[in-house]
């Protein structure tokens, strides 16, 4: 009988092996994979097991963490100011997830960053409680302040951008949520958050409009549409006359160009026909440097990728392959022309900074929980769409808007500014409500602190109050006011 | 030494009795769970566990006294059984104690069922029981060949035990519990013994029509039609207890238990065949319509599928239990740091392997693992070593119900197999599973005892031992 025996404890030692194999499977291959599964709680655990390291803005954390008597989440992220500062920090909910920095950085917020690893372990030995890092910002909490307020409750967004370095300075989104509202886990985060969704508030709140709603830019994009004629030669002098009939047959069509309010734009030179925003004068621009030169400029402002701060932004668009009367609407930017409101900030940024882009940036650094750095950002130059002499040339233009242009309510005493102005159709046959846009740049004798870049989308608003001078201009006032008294 | 080291020789004489290296293992089996409480205790609370005297002494006493009982009543049985046991119970009641501390299963318990009280007490009381069952087993059955008395009262018990459950309400989806005057028993613990002596009886008798009146066909052996009927009698009967208990471990286990003995009573490969076909088909014909079994299946298939759909469901259990020994990767969080009382439900029963899974590590489980397979080794080679028949189907039928028991529990926690209702044996809370497993471990070093105690005349023939038959 020993014979069969044998074979029974080789088929023993098979299940036992099995075993074997089978648990070297789940805890050494699959071992990473499943201890961070999207449906593995620890690591939610985790991450609200100690105290989280704050998000920090001009020296004063805007986040906060508070112990809970909850068995699994020991402490819950609170907000300062939450719907003001909610574009730039995102959400972490212990029930929901987290995004934007929240997300990003959350490895050196929870304190699980391999960098902190040694804070960590000293923590061991010195009994001290571990603590997430802490992530510094770029923002400027009064500029902040000026942009949220000054969109109040209108809908729209806000970008504000430090020409000279790139780092973002405001960046607002109306209508906004509060995300200590639904940080936990309890019923009641879970009534707040299911009454954020978009199906039950049309507004959107939880969209980041700054940086994840492409709007058509209207006649704010006449200024990368100069910027392009100035580069590829088609201007040379933004005084001369140009050869602008008027009205302006789109070629291809027996569509004239409109312009509003019959403005007198025939042969205007680029000065005069910016200050009075010229459809025909643009649109021929356009037309005149062509839409392979159009994209190459728009794409070196930034346009048609994604951008990251380290937050990704969406791609602004300028369309590829058009005719020459889709050229003449995109340059002015109809059409599927459409731009993320820090794309536009990013443009007169450019513009300001005497045709250098930086690379906009929102975190300024990562520090241990005890303030020493862990990663510092440096300024980083993104392209170069303008020379130097072009782009002097447009901020002398730019300056004209303000000074006696569509854009005079964004005039500050004692400091040139640059902007323009843009009412942006939408809607089949326009029927919709514009949007009303601003952009701009202030600029002191030390070169320009801050640009910033304004929707406003307001369907409650009589539409012949929605233009951007009006509804606008006055917002991105504020905020370049702010940055320009801090300084 | 070379005499002693090949167990199968049955004239070993002047072997010697290795009662010293059983007492010498038994000290390192309790050192371990008492090294492993203290563990806890630093983890949990930051200091010494109050109670680790009392456990030590306890663990102790239990081992000790198990001991003296083999000293006298078993002294030339094998030496490691009895510690590699007394290691699983310890670490079990350490395991069973750190989960009683976790705040989320007391949580769970005081809203579940209003209240909650410590586990590990009780455990602690059944493995005393357990322990004088043992003691029970080695002082009252002086021989194992008297169980061979008991063929047919065996049967009719095993049955009863089995069919028992169908009457009683199912908990938690399976009908194997039955409660009386307040305990529950899990009768199929019980059940794997006495059916396996049934089986040791019956094949005894059986072995040489089952195996010689066959038939060659495609270089098997096919049986006479009329000896299919026990087999067939058997798979009816495993697969009645999976559609009436829904129970698919207790079918497996009792369907496997028997294929293995008419293998090793028949010699013929074709009863493995069959065997292996009818489990199958079995298997499968049940899962298309009974929704329990299906439910287990699909959660095994895609273990994370119904996260989304079903949150709260019971079908989460596998996937959080295949996240439990993820997260513990190699050397595991240590014990107490863990958060494998996530799973909630049956965490120190059904699901206790997935604590050391993740508080112990790849390197743990695989340490446990290996005490399971030691123990199975020992009663194979008890079988290989006894010298009449019915010890070594006895000996194999219980070391293969525990071998298969052992990979159906591992095998459904961890994913391998479709997850079933029973427990790992020793380390799992439950009175019935650790007095059964007691019980068990009592009866294999019976078994060896007889099979290594020296000759006291001439070897007779394993032949002879046929003429004490007994009618039945």
């Amino acid at each position: 009988m020993n014979k069969p025996l044998r074979h029974i404890a080789i088929f023993c030692g098979l299940l036992m092996l099995a075993l074997l194999i089978r648990e070297n499977w789940l805890g050494y291959v699959r071992a990473d994979e499943l201890s961070s599964h999207e449906y593995n709680r620890r690591v939610l655990i985790e991450r609200y097991a100690s105290e989280r390291g704050n998000i920090i803005v001009d020296g004063k954390p805007i986040t906060g963490s508070v112990k809970t008597d909850s068995t699994d989440f020991v402490y819950k992220r609170t907000y300062a100011d939450g719907p003001m500062w909610a574009p730039v920090t995102g959400y972490a909910s212990q029930a929901f997830g987290a995004t934007q920095i929240e997300n990003i950085e959350d490895g050196v917020l929870t304190g699980t960053d391999d960098r902190l690893f040694f804070d960590n372990t000293l923590g061991m030995f010195t009994g001290k409680e571990k603590k997430g890092g802490n992530v510094v910002t770029t923002l400027n909490g009064a500029a902040q302040k000026a942009a949220f307020e000054g969109l109040g409750d209108k809908k729209g967004a806000v970008a504000a951008i430090d020409p000279q370095t790139g780092k973002i300075l405001a960046l607002a989104s109306t209508p906004s949520y509060d995300p200590s509202k639904f940080a936990g886990n309890s019923d009641k985060d879970t009534k707040a958050w299911v009454a954020l969704d978009k199906k039950n508030q049309p507004d959107d709140p939880m969209l980041n409009r700054a940086l994840r709603e492409t709007y058509p830019p209207g006649s704010t994009f006449k200024v990368l549409t100069a910027a392009a004629g100035l580069e590829h030669g088609v201007i040379k002098d933004v005084d001369a006359k140009t050869d602008s009939p008027l009205p302006w047959i789109m070629p291809g069509t027996t569509t004239p160009l409109p312009n509003e309010n019959n403005i007198p734009c025939k042969d205007v030179s680029l000065r005069e026909a910016l200050r009075m925003s010229c459809n025909s004068v643009f649109g021929k621009l356009g037309v005149d440097v062509g839409k392979d030169k159009m994209l190459e400029t728009a794409k070196n402002f930034g346009f048609n990728e994604e951008q990251f701060v380290p937050v990704r932004a969406n791609a602004s668009i300028f369309p590829e392959d058009i005719n020459q009367s889709q050229t003449a609407l995109s340059s002015i930017g109809q059409f599927d022309t459409r731009a993320t409101p820090l794309q536009m900030a990013m443009l007169a940024a450019a513009v300001a900074n005497d045709g250098k882009l930086m690379k906009p940036y929102m975190i300024d650094r990562l520090e241990t929980p005890g303030v020493d750095v862990l990663e510092k950002t440096e300024p980083e130059e993104q392209s170069r769409p303008l020379s130097q002499e072009h782009a002097q040339m447009l901020q002398s233009i730019m300056e004209t808007v303000v000074e006696k242009g569509t854009g005079t309510k964004a005039q500050i005493p004692g400091v040139t500014v640059g902007g323009k102005t843009g009412t942006a159709q939408h809607g089949e046959n326009n029927s919709k409500n514009p949007y009303a846009w601003f952009i701009s740049y202030a600029k002191t004798d030390k070169g320009s602190p801050v640009a910033v870049a304004v929707v406003v989308e307001d369907s409650g608003a009589n539409r012949d109050d929605i233009s951007g001078g009006g509804l606008a201009a006055p917002i991105a006032k504020a905020v370049m006011q702010a940055v320009v008294d801090k300084k | 030494m070379s005499v002693v080291t090949n167990t199968t020789t049955i004239g070993a004489i002047e072997a010697p009795s290795r009662r010293n290296t059983e007492l010498f293992m038994l000290a390192f089996a309790v050192a371990i769970p008492v090294f492993a409480y203290l563990n806890v205790g630093l983890a949990l609370d930051g200091k010494v566990p109050a109670g680790m005297a009392g456990y030590g002494l306890g663990l102790g006493l239990l081992a000790g006294v198990a001991h003296l009982v083999v000293r006298k009543f078993a002294p030339y049985s094998d030496p490691l059984l009895l510690p590699l046991a007394t290691l699983l119970n310890g670490l079990g009641l350490v395991l069973i104690w750190r989960l009683d501390q976790s705040p989320r299963l007391i949580q769970r318990a005081k809203y579940l069922f209003g209240g909650f009280s410590p586990d590990a007490p009780k455990q602690l009381l059944y493995s005393a029981l357990g322990v004088a069952l043992f003691a029970a087993v080695l002082i009252l059955l002086k021989d194992h060949r008297i169980l061979q008395r008991y063929t047919y009262i065996s049967m009719a018990a095993g049955l009863a035990l089995l069919i028992l459950p169908m009457f009683f309400p199912a908990v938690n989806g399976a009908k194997i519990w039955v409660s009386i005057a307040g305990f529950t028993i899990q009768p199929g613990e019980f059940a794997k013994i006495v059916i396996a002596v049934f089986f040791s009886g019956y094949l005894m008798v059986k072995r040489d029509a089952l195996a010689l009146a066959s038939r060659r066909f495609l270089g098997l052996y096919l049986p006479r039609g009329r000896d299919l009927g026990p087999i067939l009698a058997i798979w009816g009967l495993s697969i009645l207890i999976l559609v009436f208990e829904t129970d698919l471990g207790t079918s497996l286990l009792f369907f496997g238990l028997f294929v293995v003995m008419l293998y090793v009573a028949t010699e013929r490969t074709s009863w493995i065949v069959f065997g292996l076909l009818m489990s199958i088909g079995g298997a499968v014909g049940v899962a298309s319509f009974e929704p329990h079994v299906q439910s287990r299946v699909t959660a095994w298939l895609d273990p994370f599928s119904c996260y989304k759909t079903d949150a709260t469901g019971a079908c989460q259990q596998i996937g959080d239990s295949l996240i439990s020994f993820g997260s513990g990767g190699t050397l595991g969080t240590g014990l107490g740091q863990g958060n494998s009382d996530l799973i909630g439900f049956a965490a120190n029963a059904d699901f206790i392997l997935t604590t050391v899974g993740e508080e112990l590590g790849l390197a743990g489980t695989m340490a446990f693992l290996m005490i399971y397979a030691l123990i199975v080794e020992r009663g194979v080679r008890t079988a290989l070593a006894a010298r009449d028949p019915f010890g070594k189907l006895l000996a194999i039928g219980l070391s293969g119900a525990f071998a298969i028991q052992v990979f159906v529990v591992a095998g459904g926690v961890m994913g391998l197999i479709p997850l079933t209702g029973m427990t790992m044996p020793f380390v799992a809370y439950g009175g019935s599973s650790v007095l059964a497993n007691w019980a068990l471990i009592g009866i294999l070093i019976r078994i060896s005892d007889t099979a290594r105690r020296p000759a006291p005349a001439p070897a007779p023939s394993s032949d002879a031992e046929m003429t004490q038959v007994v009618r039945p």
